[in-house]
């Protein structure tokens, strides 16, 4: 269990995590832009940066006083996978094993464990600098998972890997997450919906927002909207005639015709009333599809657009 | 400790795994012998020791000990290797003496490969060899007080050039400590008592009394304290660095 109160991080004086407190954790994730005080959370989890101010508590251990406790239960996947690059792969695992202590035979029997879970078989004997980038970041993830940690703090986890690797890994986080608590970073949106139960907005060093993936995408505006194409109706009929439905917002027509009706309030639906309309006028409906929202609208959102 | 021993010999194996031991250990080896038979006339002294073997070792080791500790936390900094070996289950100290005694070990190891030196000059005459064996206690220690400023000064940067221009800078001045060029900077403007303490510090007045045969408590103190203080330093450096 991961309580974090009040974590803040000052370089200087620009404050980089802002007061950033949470209950508890399970599988999370934690998105937002570039600079948005990620991985700095992350750092201060692990206990790799002393926060300015804050504490953090791991399964009840604070990780400024009682650190290697803290430290013995989580597994961490810091940024860009960072590996002794002159190691092999066995040599490298070992070492971390012993480290997490495993002593005499449990080293092979952790090492090899590991190797299979993430596919790393092939290359046990290769060193770690010839390895492809696929394959730099599953031993990352290797070290992180040898000692069979209840916490698992990954940041950045499928950064960098093809389609197919990124594929692989999430579904591995997905096979974890049912008995660890796994926290990832990302800002890849997709990556949200496809792995985690609960999501965490950053921006500027502060949660924006905290929500499951669905709840996220209801706060969209594009949330319950509806597209319509009818034919032989025009746009301009079929627009004034929505228009008119107290259960319908702005209508905007959309390229290649027909028109995207937004809800009057992201609390309304407006889709049944939309049917009783075709119904009534006994259109013939070429195209009906209502949206979910997009997570990235609700991102771009919270987060200001801002380039960063 | 089971930690220092576990990072202690990772990070020794890492010397061997690159090029850089076996370089390391053949230039010492010729630089060393070169010294001793050309710059300190070996033969035509005609006399059966080691000492203009042992006379050159500090400024020897002002340039290959920074070599050797240089990459001991910038490299790790640099690639990021730090964040996972800092957020393992280890105390800093563990890994601080982990990655010191490796050095420290390995220059011992270029340190032995000399013996041949020693075979000639039991070939050649009777030296004492008692004095020798302290000679080379007294030569590892120096470089164990080298690798601890350089330990330090490396924890300092992500650089390794910078690591070794500064820990050459810092040893060089510990071992100028005792001359007058140093001296009489200070000599004006500082009481006798202070003099007296930045003599203190030089490094070479207290190896060359090691070498000459006598290895005194005060020596060996000395160079147990250098090195203690600046491993302590690596540790504030570090505790700062994560703090910052």
């Amino acid at each position: 269990m991961i309580e974090v109160q009040n974590l803040t991080k000052q370089f200087g004086s620009m404050t980089v995590v802002k007061d950033l407190s949470s209950g508890n954790w399970e599988l999370y994730t934690l998105i937002g832009p570039n600079g948005a005080g990620k991985s700095t959370t992350m750092k201060m989890i692990t206990g790799f940066l002393t926060p300015s101010n804050g504490t953090v508590s791991i399964h009840g251990f604070d990780i400024s006083s009682q650190r290697q406790a803290a430290q013995a239960s989580m597994g961490y996947l810091p940024e860009g996978a960072p590996c002794y690059e002159d190691m092999t792969v066995s040599s490298f695992l070992r070492f971390i094993a012993e480290i997490r202590g495993a002593r005499g035979a449990l080293i092979k029997q952790w090492v090899d464990r590991v190797t299979e879970t993430v596919s790393l078989s092939d290359v046990v004997h290769q060193r770690i600098e010839t390895l492809s980038k696929g394959y730099k970041r599953r031993l990352g993830l290797a070290q992180a998972l040898i000692h069979d940690p209840s916490i698992l703090i990954l940041d950045e986890p499928t950064d960098g890997l093809d389609p197919n690797q990124k594929h692989q890994v999430r579904q591995m986080i997905l096979d974890l997450s049912d008995q660890k608590i796994v926290i990832i970073s990302t800002h890849i949106l997709e990556e949200v919906s496809a792995v985690c139960s609960r999501a965490m907005i950053i921006n500027a060093g502060e949660i924006v927002l905290d929500d499951t993936p669905e709840g996220l995408c209801q706060r969209a505006e594009g949330h319950r909207s509806v597209s319509l194409r009818v034919a032989g109706v025009g746009d301009e009929t079929l627009s004034n005639a929505c228009g008119q439905l107290p259960q319908c917002g702005r209508v905007v027509p959309v390229a290649g015709g027909g028109v995207l009706v937004y809800p009057a309030e992201p609390s309304v639906d407006p889709l049944a009333a939309l049917r009783e309309m075709i119904n009534a006028n006994n259109w013939q409906v070429e195209w009906l599809q209502q949206h979910q929202g997009q997570l990235d609208e609700v991102f771009r959102g919270v987060t200001g657009g801002r380039l960063q | 400790m089971k930690n220092v021993t576990i990072i202690l010999k990772r990070e020794f194996a890492s010397y061997f795994t690159t090029p850089v031991a076996y370089v390391f250990i053949l230039v010492f080896l010729v630089l060393s012998s070169a010294f001793t038979f050309y710059l300190g006339q070996f033969y035509e002294r005609g006399q059966a020791d080691l000492l203009p073997f042992f006379n050159f070792h500090p400024w020897l080791y002002l340039f290959l000990v920074p070599a050797v500790s240089m990459g001991l936390w910038s490299e790790e900094r640099a690639s990021g290797s730090i964040e996972l070996l800092l957020t393992l289950p280890i105390t800093l100290w563990d890994a601080i003496l982990g990655k010191f005694l490796a050095a420290w070990f390995f220059t011992g190891l270029a340190l032995l490969g000399t013996f041949p030196l020693w075979l000639s000059v039991n070939y050649l005459g009777e030296p004492d060899n008692g004095a020798i064996a302290a000679s080379y206690v007294g030569s590892w220690f120096m470089a164990g007080a080298f690798l601890a400023v350089g330990c330090c000064l490396s924890a300092l940067t992500k650089s390794q050039i910078i690591a070794f221009i500064l820990t050459g800078t810092v040893c060089l001045l510990l071992v100028l400590a005792g001359f007058p060029l140093v001296l009489n900077f200070f000599q004006d403007w500082v009481p006798a008592l202070v003099l007296d303490l930045i003599a203190g510090l030089s490094i070479i007045a207290h190896f060359m009394a090691i070498s000459k045969g006598v290895l005194a408590l005060v020596d060996v103190v000395y160079f147990v304290a250098m090195m203690a203080l600046w491993l302590y330093l690596t540790r504030l450096v570090l505790q700062a660095k994560s703090a910052d």
